[in-house]
C-alpha cells in the first residue's frame, strides 16, 4: 500500500484551489481522501498533484433557508447527524449513516462522495429522488446542475476537471415521507439495489412520489414509470406491484451485475425494494 | 481452589489490548532494507526474459535479482505428499525461472532502501511473457486438451488416492432400498488472517547464522524445512522466532517462496531485509483453502440404516503446491467420512489436481469441514428421500456408546480409532437447548404466512491432537508429530515453562499455565509460558490440527510429573525419611507442598523463595548423585489422535423475496474432551462457527476464466462479520479421552466443521417444501432466489 510518489498543496480558499487546478493538469483534489487514496495506494490512480481542500473555510457547514445546503466538505457522519437534515430529508441522513464504517463517515465527505460517484454508493440515489442540486465553482463562474443529470455514468459526472463542488442542495420539498432502503453487499456493503422513495398524499391517496434508483444500476436514476404507477394510487399492494414492474423496464438497459449478484438479480432486488421503501416511506 | 475448568483471564490480554503487542511489522532492525516483489499477472505464462536495468537504476535501489540468481538454493519442500501412492509434485522456488502457473507467483524482487522506492521500482521491470491458455476447475483440467501445467503431471493430475472398500460400497449400495446421488462443491476459500505474512532476515557473515523473524505457526517446522531442504545448512545456523501473530487458521504453517527470498537476499546484500505481505499480495500469494468438486452416493434402507457411502473428489490443489497440500485432502479428508456413524460400507477416491489457481493447503478444519460437510449433507439427503426427520435418521445410525473405541469399517482410518464420545447425549441437550418440538409447529405455521424457516443439524465428529508419528509417517508425511516441553521450577519458585508449540490466538500462555499452577501448587502468577522462538524452545511440530494441548500440553504434564517426583526425592532427603513416606500435595489455598505422610510439621513449600525449589536450584544438599534444579523436559507422541464430537442446530428464516438467508438461532453443543478454560474453548467456538457459517453463506473465492482472482480484495470477498450472526447459544459435554492422561480433545477447529453444513441443511429445510433437495455454497441471496424461483411452480402444487 504505497502510492507512487505525489505533490500536495494546501490552499485556503476556492480561489486559490481552482488557481492550483488551472496550473497543474492532471492534479486531483483530496477532501475526505476515502475513495482517492485507496485507489492510489493500488496504485490504481496517480497524481502528480494532490490538491487537498479539507481545510477551506466555508464549505463544511449544514443551513436551512427553506432549501437545505450542505457544504461540500460536510462529512457523512455530519450529515447522518444532522437535526436539519434528519427534519427535512431524513432519507438522506440514513443514507449517509450506512456509508462505509464509522471511520469512514468520520472523514468521507458529500461533495467527494458525489464526485466520485461509484454507482453503488448510497448518498447519490437519495440527491437524485429530492431533485438536489450540485453547486460547482469553475474558473469562469459557477453554476448549478440537477442531480439527476450530474450524475452521467459509472464514476463519470458533470464536472470539468478545473472545476469544484462547493455544495449540495436540496430544494424545499414538503412531503409526507421518505426513506432509503438498500441490500448490502455482503462484502463491501455498497448496494446492490437502493432505493429512495419520496412520497406525497392526499388522504390515503398518493398525490405524487419520487422514486430513485441506485446499486443496481451504471447511475443513481429516477424511474418515471414506477412515479407514475403510485401517483394517484391508494398504495395497496397491486400499485406496488405495478410501480415495482414499471421501475425493471425503466433501469432493463442501465444495469450493472457482477458474478455473485448478476444483473438480472438486481433488476428484480431493485423491485423488491421499492416496495420495501414505499412501506417504510409510510406508504 | 483448581483453576483447571475455570475460566480464567488470559494472560496474553494486557499486551493485546493496550497495544503493547509487537507484531511482525513492528520490529526494524538497523540497516534493514525492503523488498517489493514482481508478480506474474497471468494465471499461465513462460517467462521469455527480464529486463531490470530501468528498476536497478532507481536512487536507493540496492538491488534487483531474478529467479537466475537464487538457483543455489533449492525448490521447497513438499513434506506431505498423499501417502502410499505416486504423487507428481511440483513446488515453487524463491522465484520462478521458467513459467508461472498462477497469478501472483514471485519472478523478480527489488531491494531498497525503504518499500515505497521498492514498490516504484518494481514496477519498472519489463518481462516479456508468453501467455498460455489457463485453467481454474478441477475436474475440468483433468479433461482431454485441457491446458497442462506441468510436464511430470499428465492431465494435470498430481496424485489418485482412494480408501475404504470400492467393491463393498459397490455392492452395498446396489442392494440398498434408496440410492442418493449428489454433486457438492466445497467452494475456495481464502484464510483472510487480521495480519497478513511477513519475514525479516539477518545473516551474520562471521559465523553464517541466519536469525529470522517470520509470522509462523510452526517456528521449529519451518526452522527444519530452512536447514535440512532448503539452504542446507545444520539447525544451529537458523534462529526463527515467530512474534506476536495476528491469526493464523492454518495459512501460516507453510514454507511460502517469500521466506526463503528475504532470507537468502539476507546474505546477498549483506543487510537484513524486511518482507511484510500487503492484502492484495495476501489473496494471490497465501494459501487458499478447501476447494472440492465432489459427487456422493450413499445408500440407505427404508428404515433410516445407512448401507453406503461413496464419494468421488476432485481436489483442486492450486497451481503448485503447498507445503502440506496433498495430505489435506486424503488423509485428514477421506478418512473421516465414516463420520459420526456406523456406516457399514464405504469407499473415497481423491483426485489432486493442478489448476491455473492459488495454492492450496490447511484451513482451519483442513480436511475435516470436507468430510463433514459431505457426511452431514448425505444424512440430510437420505432423510429426505425417506420423508424421515433428520434427527431420527443421525440416531439410527450413531456409532452407540458401547462401541468405543470405534474402528471405522474398511479400514477407513488406517488402524486408529474415535477414543469415546456419546453422541446421543450432545444431540439431545442441543435438541433441548433449541425446543425442537415446538420448532417443526413454528416451521408450518411461518410457511402458511409465506415465511420460509428451516432447521438443520450437524452431529459432527473430527480428528484432532493430530499426531502418532508412526502412523502420519504411514500417511505419507515425512517427519513425525510429537511435542516436547521443558518445565524449569527457578531458585524463587517460579515457574518457566517453554514449549515447542506456538500460540497465534489459542491463549496457551493461560491455558498452560492453569495446568502448570494446578499441577504444581504455585499462582498463575509464578508461570511463565515461552514459546515461538526455537533458540530458546525444545523442539516442537507447531500449532494446527488442533494439537497444542492435546500433545503438547501433556508433554508439559509429564515434565509436571517428573518435577514433583524429584522434589519428592530431595524432601525426603531433608526430612531424612523414605522417598515413599513423602508425598507432593497442593492444599486449599493452591500451595504445593512435600511433606511425610502423617506428619505436617514435616513439610515444605515447592514454588517458593527457600522452599524446595531453592534447594534444588542451590544444589547444597541433594540426595545421592542427583543434579541441582527442578528442569525437566519431555517429549510425548501420543498412540492416537482425539475425536471431539457435537450437535451444531442452525434455525434460519429465508427471505422469500429476495433469498436473503437470516440466522434466527445458533446452537452448539461441543464435546471436547475436559475442558481447561471454559472461556477460551468458548471463543475458539464463537469464532470457528463465525467462519463455518461464512462458508455456507458469504466466502467464496471466484476466478475468471483466464484465472484471474476476481474475488481479490475485502471489497469483493464477504468475511464474517459480527452484525450478520446471532448470540451463539452454547452448551458442552464432557467426554475425556483415554488416549492421554489429561482428557483433553481439542477445540480449536470444531465450530468451523461442524458449522457449514448445519447452515446449508436449515437453507434447504426452509425450502423444503418447494421440494429443494440441495444448494451449492456460498448461499448468496442470488443463489437462493433463483433456486426459490426455479421450484415455486413444483412447490405451490
Amino acid at each position: 500500500m504505497w502510492p507512487a510518489e505525489f505533490d500536495y498543496a494546501r490552499p485556503s480558499s476556492v480561489a486559490e484551489a481552482l488557481q492550483l487546478l488551472a496550473d497543474n493538469e492532471d492534479a486531483k483534489l483530496l477532501a475526505g481522501g476515502h475513495s482517492l487514496l485507496p485507489a492510489m495506494k493500488l496504485r490504481l490512480n496517480e497524481a502528480p498533484l494532490l490538491i487537498d481542500i479539507s481545510r477551506i473555510e466555508g464549505l463544511g457547514s449544514i443551513s436551512n433557508n427553506g432549501s437545505l445546503t450542505i457544504g461540500a466538505l460536510c462529512t457523512h457522519a455530519d450529515i447522518a447527524a444532522s437535526a436539519d437534515v434528519q427534519a427535512s430529508c431524513s432519507a438522506l441522513a440514513t443514507a449517509t449513516g450506512m456509508v462505509g464504517d464509522q471511520q469512514v463517515r468520520n472523514w468521507g465527505t458529500l461533495g467527494g462522495n458525489v464526485a466520485h460517484a461509484d454507482p453503488a454508493s448510497d448518498p447519490p440515489t437519495v440527491l437524485v429522488a429530492f431533485n438536489a442540486n450540485i453547486n460547482i465553482e469553475g474558473s469562469s463562474g459557477s453554476r448549478s446542475v440537477a442531480a439527476s443529470d450530474f450524475f452521467m455514468d459509472l464514476f463519470t459526472v458533470d464536472l470539468e476537471p478545473g472545476e469544484i463542488i462547493t455544495s449540495i442542495e436540496i430544494p424545499a420539498h414538503p412531503h409526507e415521507g421518505s426513506a432509503y432502503v438498500k441490500m448490502p453487499h455482503p462484502a463491501s456493503r455498497y448496494a446492490v439495489a437502493g432505493i429512495c422513495v419520496v412520497l406525497h398524499k392526499d388522504g390515503d391517496t398518493c398525490s405524487g412520489a419520487h422514486v430513485a434508483v441506485g446499486g443496481a444500476t451504471v447511475r443513481a436514476m429516477r424511474s418515471p414509470g414506477a412515479e407514475a404507477a403510485l401517483r394517484g394510487s391508494s398504495l395497496d399492494d397491486a400499485a406496488l406491484d405495478a410501480a415495482a414492474a414499471a421501475l425493471k423496464d425503466d433501469i432493463a438497459n442501465d444495469l450493472i451485475g457482477d458474478m455473485s449478484f448478476p444483473e438480472a438479480y438486481r433488476q428484480e432486488m431493485a423491485g423488491v425494494y421499492l416496495k420495501r421503501a414505499v412501506r417504510a416511506a409510510g406508504g | 481452589m483448581a483453576l483447571v475448568g475455570k475460566a480464567v483471564k488470559r494472560k496474553e490480554d494486557p499486551r493485546l489490548i493496550t497495544g503493547e503487542a509487537r507484531y511482525l511489522e513492528d520490529i526494524n532492525l538497523p540497516g534493514m532494507t525492503h523488498i517489493a516483489i514482481l508478480r506474474s499477472p497471468h494465471a499461465h505464462a513462460n517467462i521469455v526474459s527480464i529486463n531490470t536495468e530501468a528498476a536497478a537504476a532507481v536512487p536507493g535501489v540496492v538491488g534487483v535479482y531474478t529467479g537466475q540468481d537464487f538457483m543455489d538454493v533449492n525448490p521447497l519442500p513438499c513434506p506431505w505428499p498423499a501417502g502410499g501412492v505416486e504423487n507428481n509434485l511440483n513446488t515453487p522456488r524463491a522465484l520462478e525461472v521458467e513459467k508461472v502457473t498462477h497469478v501472483g507467483a514471485g519472478v523478480a524482487v527489488v531491494v531498497a532502501e525503504d518499500r515505497a522506492t521498492a514498490q516504484d521500482a518494481v514496477e519498472l521491470i519489463d518481462v516479456e511473457w508468453e501467455v498460455l491458455p489457463a485453467v481454474t476447475d478441477a475436474e475440468e483440467a483433468t479433461f482431454e486438451g485441457a491446458p497442462q501445467l506441468h510436464e511430470n503431471a499428465p492431465n494435470n493430475v498430481c496424485m489418485e488416492w482412494d480408501c475404504g472398500d470400492q467393491a463393498g460400497a459397490d455392492s452395498a449400495l446396489a442392494s440398498s432400498d434408496v440410492v442418493v446421488k449428489q454433486r457438492l462443491r466445497n467452494q475456495r476459500l481464502i484464510p483472510t488472517p487480521m495480519e497478513t505474512r511477513g519475514c525479516i532476515a539477518q545473516h551474520e557473515p562471521v559465523n553464517g547464522e541466519y536469525t529470522i523473524w517470520m509470522t509462523s505457526q510452526a517456528p521449529h517446522v519451518h526452522r527444519l524445512l530452512f536447514t535440512a531442504f532448503i539452504f542446507g545448512v545444520p539447525e544451529n545456523k537458523v534462529r526463527v522466532i515467530s512474534p506476536q501473530i495476528g491469526g493464523g487458521f492454518g495459512a501460516k504453517i507453510f514454507m511460502y517462496p517469500e521466506y526463503v527470498l528475504t532470507t537468502a537476499l539476507s546474505k546477498k546484500v549483506g543487510r537484513p531485509v524486511k518482507w511484510v505481505e500487503t492484502r492484495s499480495e495476501n489473496y494471490i500469494a497465501t494459501t487458499h483453502g478447501r476447494d472440492h468438486v465432489t459427487d456422493v452416493e450413499v445408500g440407505a434402507n427404508r428404515d433410516g440404516t445407512i448401507t453406503a457411502l461413496k464419494v468421488k473428489t476432485y481436489a483442486n490443489l492450486g497451481g503448485i503446491l503447498s507445503t502440506v497440500a496433498p495430505g489435506i485432502p486424503t488423509t485428514l479428508y477421506g478418512r473421516m467420512l465414516s463420520g459420526a456413524y456406523q456406516f457399514p460400507n464405504i469407499y473415497c477416491h481423491v483426485t489432486g489436481v493442478y489448476t491455473n489457481t492459488g495454492m492450496v493447503d490447511a484451513y482451519r478444519g483442513a480436511g475435516r469441514p470436507e468430510a463433514t460437510y459431505v457426511v452431514e449433507r448425505a444424512v440430510d439427503l437420505v432423510a429426505s428421500e425417506l420423508g424421515m426427520d433428520p434427527v431420527e435418521v443421525r440416531r439410527k445410525n450413531f456409532v452407540p456408546n458401547d462401541a468405543f473405541p470405534y474402528e471405522p469399517n474398511d479400514n477407513l482410518l488406517n488402524g486408529l480409532s474415535y477414543d469415546s464420545g456419546d453422541y446421543d447425549k450432545a444431540l439431545d441437550m442441543a435438541l433441548e437447548m433449541t425446543g425442537y418440538e415446538d420448532f417443526r409447529a413454528e416451521q408450518a405455521a411461518a410457511r402458511a404466512e409465506g415465511r420460509y424457516l428451516g432447521i438443520g443439524f450437524s452431529t459432527y465428529i473430527e480428528i484432532c491432537g493430530i499426531a502418532p508419528s508412526a502412523w502420519m509417517f504411514g500417511e505419507g508425511w515425512g517427519a513425525a508429530l510429537w511435542e516436547s516441553a521443558n518445565v524449569r521450577m527457578h531458585i524463587t519458585g517460579d515457574v518457566v515453562v517453554t514449549t515447542g508449540s506456538q500460540s497465534h490466538g489459542q491463549g496457551h500462555e493461560t491455558s498452560v499455565a492453569q495446568l502448570v499452577a494446578d499441577e504444581l501448587g504455585v499462582s498463575m502468577d509464578q508461570v511463565h509460558v515461552q514459546h515461538s522462538d526455537t533458540l530458546g524452545t525444545p523442539f516442537g511440530y507447531g500449532t494446527y490440527g488442533s494439537r497444542s494441548t492435546a500433545v503438547g500440553g501433556v508433554a508439559v504434564w509429564r515434565s509436571l510429573q517428573r518435577i514433583k517426583e524429584k522434589a519428592r526425592a530431595i524432601a525426603a532427603h531433608e526430612f531424612e525419611a523414605d522417598i515413599e513416606d513423602v508425598e507432593y500435595i497442593v492444599n486449599e489455598e493452591g500451595v504445593g507442598k512435600v511433606q511425610v505422610k502423617g506428619s505436617p510439621d514435616q513439610s515444605k513449600v515447592v514454588g517458593e523463595f527457600m522452599g524446595i525449589a531453592t534447594s534444588a536450584a542451590g544444589g547444597w544438599s541433594l540426595p545421592g548423585d542427583m543434579e541441582p534444579f527442578l528442569d525437566e523436559t519431555s517429549y510425548y507422541d501420543p498412540p492416537d489422535c482425539t475425536y471431539p464430537f457435537g450437535t451444531h442446530i442452525c434455525i434460519v428464516e429465508v427471505d422469500a423475496e429476495t433469498g436473503n438467508v437470516d440466522i434466527k438461532r445458533y446452537i452448539a453443543v461441543d464435546d471436547v474432551g475436559k475442558v481447561i478454560n471454559p472461556m477460551i474453548v468458548d471463543g475458539q467456538v464463537h469464532g470457528g462457527i463465525a467462519q463455518g457459517v461464512a462458508q455456507a453463506l458469504w466466502e467464496g473465492a471466484q476466478y475468471d476464466e483466464n484465472g484471474q482472482l476476481v474475488s481479490g480484495s475485502l471489497m469483493d470477498y464477504a468475511i464474517p462479520r459480527a452484525d450478520l450472526l446471532p448470540s451463539f447459544e452454547l452448551g458442552r459435554t464432557e467426554t475425556p479421552t483415554p488416549n492421554n492422561p489429561l482428557g483433553v480433545k481439542g477445540a480449536g477447529e470444531t465450530g468451523t466443521i461442524a458449522a457449514t453444513p448445519a447452515v446449508v441443511n436449515a437453507v434447504v429445510d426452509a425450502l423444503s417444501h418447494l421440494d429443494v433437495r440441495h444448494i451449492d455454497m456460498p448461499l448468496t441471496p442470488s443463489r437462493v432466489w433463483e433456486t426459490i424461483k426455479s421450484h415455486s411452480n413444483g412447490g405451490n402444487s
